[in-house]
């Protein structure tokens, strides 16, 4: 089977590898560019551990082709923070304790940041829905609804 | 017999600091079981049996073996023979050896050069099978006729005249419960079933093994028990121990289900017969779903005897539990003793057999066997007090066990606090907000042993005065957080300077896993006493400098300072001098505690869950949710309150929709995320938690462990408040919506 | 696999033609990838959609209706707030498909083409009258969305031809529709039963109505009993239990892990109802 060359750019950096075309994106990031922050919990969607936006949007990057990355811009957890500076959303989970095994956590951290990013506000409800494709086993989603709410809150300048 | 109650007002203990782990998990970095990689690495696939109990003809991976870059493929001809017991089950699980015994069973398993060759390659390994009759639900499998999983496997606890399948049988009680049942105003029986559940972790198994032809070699797994795996695997290849050292990765979940070995030899084989290069296998979701252990189905008969006031007389259960096609997997004997142990009741009669089922071989999920124990009891306990109109926090007040009481499966408690935990629930506001239309209230009380074990741990002094401490017990939800609190507290440094690494097998002695609750309990005494014995060396040192006996020096606030106005004048000696000065004074500094940890205090909680439930569809919507625990103490309490709330919604995903489905053909119907539906964030409400501390006397810290216990409540309490918001019981989880509404029609037409 | 990215249907029809292998298209591969990676489907030719110009917009037709590219996500229907407002059935169809993250890809057409009865977005489809355009090597024809799944996991597509738009008609005055489904859980899950209507009002009374039910059958039902249980009426209390009569009556569904026979044909009538009261309160204005 011939692997195709792909170039695209992950977390602002241009990277090329080469895939068989049936390597998802997920498999791409993990074992041809070592970016192992992003997780395989499922590999059919239903559990958001291996998120990471393509240009710009939210997606599971298990139901991604590597192929289709083609020419993309892609961000995965490991591009969330910046000059050595975590994302509030980063600083707040720690803090809350919103994380334990934290496994599903640059899942939820990748797809959190995605809902801020189109809402600033969102409330409880909006959070729960937003995040209802990014299964934790461990927390309860408690401690994760309120890190965000407060990281939130904290980049709209209100806490 | 009360000690004195443990002092509060801990510098440390109690707070709420950064976990030292937390900037590698939010940022990527934490490196888990799939995320390790070696030079020169192989991928593995498994074969796994689609049937659900056959015997295998013929295995023939000529055609694998032909194409390029497949290196190796191990069967059970690979494995050593004449294992016996718990090790050839173990193997036999490993690898099927005459009989595949359940849908998802693995046969073979080949290493190639990638991921997807390895899979390729596995499709083309031929399997011959010849289809046995097959059985997976724990009633059928003991009616006469039923397919006989393993001839020979019952042991000599089973009485005559029982179904080859029922393998383990179990009683014991006290008191007369004939007596009591007569005693009582009311007797009421009632026959409860729960399925199967998986622990769920979101990070499948995974794990890179590598031996060379000397049989040395080395493993980076995720697991809850890495001195498990070593020991489980060197016995499964029948290896030595000690040549296999074995390195835990950070870990994705555990809740009892990575405390075992499923997969994690075949690395090892077939590194071995690839020329020693290391070898990665990582499980799909469907393979943890189909092969990995979940925990027992159960049937359960109960009978209590209460009179009018609510005190209960007697009680009797008869449990009967499949854990899949492997003897000793159910958990009758946690169940049991789980089964009353909230209260103090006269007369008790417990009884409970296992059987074999085309199942999964089980695994320990979170308080195993505990669930099921109390969604039977508690059921019926809530059923007899809505019958006689009486509140059930009151009724469990009534009957609660205490200190001094002997409870109902031997031992006498010492000090606990259920009551405690009851009382903080009666005065909850939530308990006092009056509920609406289709709205139901449920309570529940649960309980879990909490567990010591083995445990090794060491500490040594650094020689800027912080502190480094090794355990052996993989840290799943904040336990180097929490140990590293008791360390600074008893050293007196502050938290940031102890730093806490889960070590790998060659640099401690034998530690069981993280389960049973104990890793901050066990490792967190332990590195106490590892630190008071870093201490004394410390006072030595700086008694040597002083040169004054070292009883005449105490240790303070991180110093060692003259013990009062006799022992002499000296400024106090900081751990950072003597640390810096420690390679004249003598050589490292360090401290060491091996135990089998006892002292362990037993755990009871309280739940409180409100429910509205359509009518129309049978849907529950959980409303609001609290959790009331003993602690014994709070060391973090941010991860107390999280192993509070993601226990509870364990327990809700049980008691609401989770369950194994099995096909007419015995296949598992639902091996992936979407329809093994565990809760979604907007399926739950803010879980609200009280942490009740009634401290552990055997603790230093008075730590009980905080694991287990939530995960069994919300079973009854869920089906109490469902039967209030539609009074129609439910005796059989989980309560999914089709169920749900069925027994809301059967109710209405009665 | 061979992966093709043609620039053109009636490319993308050639290479389907000429493929003498299993072939799958590829739109937001929130299906094909998870059917692959289960080793389900083992595809000889990929043809990936997205490369065709025109596949990711949203356009108004000259009477006034909607054309969607078979490219365009969930996501991207949620957003866009004039066809919200004309066809709101059918973009909460879509946007219950899967997570956040799968209506980042996710499409109508692969939907549709998956061929499952549970697919949720198709009984908005139908209800709504949706039409697709079928294009094969040589020409392209016109089909109304329920011909399009004729039994689980098939469709009337024959070898060559493909899905290259769907077409909403005009929505007009006094129009709504609606769309629910019951899941166990609130999200992540395969609609149990499924249950669209679309109606228009004349005054207060419906004057035309089109029911569509998923998950009760083979294939998603277009129930003319059950529309014409309401036409005419206001939508009173008579009307909606000779509706959800209709709609039970109309469901024959299989009982499997995700419900069983009784539920889903009493839930399909309650679905049915409480989607009609959303759609005639849309139609009147007073509803969201």
């Amino acid at each position: 089977m011939k692997k195709v060359h792909v170039t695209t750019n992950v977390n602002g950096d241009q990277v090329e590898f080469l895939a068989d075309p049936r390597e998802t994106l997920l498999d791409c990031l993990r074992n041809h560019l070592d970016l192992t922050g992003t997780k395989e919990g499922c590999g059919t969607g239903d559990c958001g551990a291996c998120s990471v936006t393509l240009d710009g949007t939210l997606v599971c990057s298990c139901l991604v082709l590597g192929v289709e990355a083609e020419g993309k811009k892609i961000e995965t957890i490991e591009g969330m923070a910046s000059d050595g500076e975590l994302h509030p959303l980063q600083r707040k989970f720690i803090e809350h304790a919103a994380l334990q095994c934290g496994f599903c956590t640059p899942g939820i951290l990748v797809a959190a940041k995605s809902l801020l990013d189109t809402n600033p506000d969102p409330s409880e409800s909006e959070i729960r829905f937003w995040l209802a494709g990014n299964l934790c086993r461990c927390t309860g989603y408690d401690k994760i609804v309120r890190a965000v709410q407060d990281a939130a809150a904290e980049m709209r300048g209100a806490a | 017999m009360a000690k004195d109650e443990i002092t509060k007002g801990y510098r440390l203990v109690g707070t709420r600091p950064n976990r030292p782990d937390g900037l590698d998990k939010v940022t990527g970095r934490a490196r888990y079981g799939a995320d390790f990689s070696l030079p020169g690495m192989l991928w593995a696939a498994v074969v796994r049996s689609p049937h659900a109990h056959a015997k295998i003809k013929r295995i023939d991976a000529s055609k694998a073996l032909a194409l390029d870059g497949v290196k190796a493929v191990v069967t059970r001809a690979d494995l050593p023979t004449g294992l016996e017991g718990e090790d050839l089950n173990l193997q036999e699980n490993t690898l099927a050896g005459e009989k595949a015994l359940y849908d998802g069973h693995a046969v073979a398993a080949v290493a190639a050069t990638s991921q997807l060759l390895a899979q390729d390659a596995a499709r083309l390994i031929e399997v011959e099978y010849e289809v046995l009759p097959h059985v997976t639900d724990v009633d059928e499998a003991m009616k006469p006729g039923a397919p006989v999983i393993r001839e020979g496997a019952a042991d000599y606890s089973v009485p005559e005249g029982m179904h080859p399948n029922v393998v383990r049988h179990m009683e014991f009680g006290h008191g007369d419960v004939e007596a009591g049942f007569a005693a009582a105003d009311i007797v009421r029986e009632g026959t409860y079933k729960t399925e199967a559940t998986h622990q769920g972790y979101i990070e499948p198994h995974a794990c890179v093994g590598q031996m060379g032809e000397d049989g040395r070699g080395e493993m980076w797994v995720c697991t809850q028990g890495h001195w498990y795996i070593r020991r489980m695997s060197a016995a499964v290849l029948g290896i030595e121990a000690a040549n296999l050292r074995v390195t835990p990765s950070e870990i994705g979940g555990g809740f009892g289900g990575k405390t075992t070995i499923f997969m994690e030899p075949l690395t090892l084989a077939l590194s071995k017969k690839a020329g020693g290069r290391p070898v990665k296998l990582v499980m799909s979701r469907a393979e943890v779903l189909r092969a990995t252990g979940p925990t027992a189905s159960a049937s359960m008969d109960v009978k209590i005897g209460m009179k009018k006031d609510g005190t209960v007389t007697a009680g009797q259960v008869m449990f009967r539990m499949q854990g899949g096609a492997f003897v000793g997997m159910s958990p009758i004997g946690e169940a049991l003793p789980c089964a009353f142990a909230c209260y103090d009741i006269p007369a008790l009669k417990h009884e409970a057999v296992e059987v074999l089922a085309n199942r999964p071989k089980a695994a320990a999920y979170r308080a195993p066997g505990s669930p099921m124990a109390a969604f039977a009891v508690e059921s019926l306990m809530d059923e007899m007090c809505r019958e006689l109109h009486l509140d059930p926090i009151e009724v469990r007040l009534k009957n609660a066990a205490k200190e001094g009481t002997k409870s109902s499966y031997g031992p006498i408690y010492n000090r606990i606090g259920l009551v405690e935990t009851l009382e903080a629930a009666k005065a909850h506001p939530n308990y006092a907000i009056r509920l609406g239309p289709n709205q139901g209230r449920g309570v529940a009380s649960g309980f879990w042993f909490n567990h010591g074990g083995e445990t090794s741990v060491s500490l040594a002094i650094g020689e800027d005065g912080t502190v480094q401490v090794s355990i052996g017990t993989p840290d799943i939800g904040g336990s180097r957080a929490s140990i590293a609190l008791m360390t600074a507290e008893t050293i007196g440094i502050p938290y940031e300077n102890v730093r806490v690494n889960v070590v790998e097998t060659g640099a401690l002695g034998v530690n069981e896993p993280t389960h049973g609750s104990r890793a901050t309990f066990a490792s967190g005494k332990a590195a106490v006493e590892a630190a008071r014995q870093a201490i004394a060396e410390m006072c030595r040192r700086a008694a040597a400098e002083w040169e004054i006996e070292p009883e005449a020096v105490e240790w303070k606030d991180g110093a060692a300072q003259p013990a009062g106005p006799n022992a002499g004048k000296f400024p106090p000696m900081t751990i950072a001098e003597i640390g810096a000065k420690m390679g004249g004074t003598g050589g490292p500094i360090s401290g060491h505690h091996e135990t089998n940890a006892g002292g362990v205090g037993a755990s009871f909680g309280t739940h409180v869950v409100d429910v509205e439930v359509d009518p129309e569809t049978g849907r529950t919507t959980v409303l609001r949710y609290l959790v009331v625990q003993d602690a014994g103490t709070a060391i973090h309490p941010a991860y107390v309150e999280g192993q509070y709330q993601g226990g509870a919604a364990q327990g809700i995903g049980w008691a609401l929709n989770e369950e194994y489905v099995y096909g007419s053909d015995g296949r598992l119907q639902n091996t992936v995320f979407l329809d093994y539906r565990i809760p979604v964030a907007s399926d739950l409400p803010m879980i609200d938690t009280v942490i009740v501390e009634v401290p552990n006397p055997g603790h230093p810290y008075g730590v009980r462990g905080v694991g287990e216990t939530g995960i069994t409540p919300p079973l009854p309490a869920l089906a109490a408040a469902i039967a209030e918001a539609t009074g129609a019981r439910l005796r059989s989880l989980p309560m999914s919506p089709p169920k749900v509404l069925a027994a809301i029609k059967a109710k209405r037409q009665a | 696999m061979r992966y093709h990215t043609p620039t053109s249907f009636q490319e993308a029809s050639r290479l389907a033609a000429a493929s003498g292998g299993l072939l799958r298209y590829l739109a937001g591969g929130t299906d094909v990838l998870v059917q692959m990676r289960a080793g389900m489907v083992q595809p000889d030719e990929l043809i990936d959609l997205k490369h065709i110009p025109g596949v990711f917009d949203i356009s108004r037709t000259a009477d006034g209706g909607w054309r969607i590219g078979v490219a365009v996500p969930g996501r991207a229907l949620g957003a866009h707030e004039a066809l919200c407002r004309d066809w709101p059935g059918v973009v909460e169809g879509m946007n219950l498909v899967g997570s956040t993250q799968v209506q980042g890809r996710a499409t109508l057409v692969g939907n549709l083409c998956n061929g499952s009865p549970a697919a949720d977005s198709v009984p908005g489809l139908v209800a709504a009258g949706a039409t697709v355009t079928v294009t094969g090597p040589d020409s392209s024809r016109e089909m109304p969305v329920e011909a399009i799944p004729t039994a689980p996991g098939r469709t009337a597509l024959k070898k060559g031809e493909l899905i290259s738009a769907v077409t909403l008609p005009p929505r007009g005055p006094r129009g709504g529709d609606a769309y629910l489904r019951f899941i166990p859980r609130t999200e992540m899950d395969i609609a149990v039963v499924g249950a669209a209507v679309n109606l228009t009002l004349d005054g207060d009374r419906i004057a035309t109505a089109r029911v569509a039910l998923g998950a009760v059958a083979p294939t998603v039902l277009l129930v003319e009993e059950a529309a014409k249980a309401i036409i005419g009426s206001t939508l009173d209390d008579a009307a909606l239990d000779r509706l959800a009569a209709a709609s039970s009556a109309a469901a024959k569904p299989i009982s499997d892990k995700r419900g069983t026979v009784e539920f889903r044909v009493d839930v399909a009538g309650v679905l049915a109802r409480r989607a009609a009261q959303i759609a005639y309160d849309r139609a009147k204005g007073t509803g969201k």
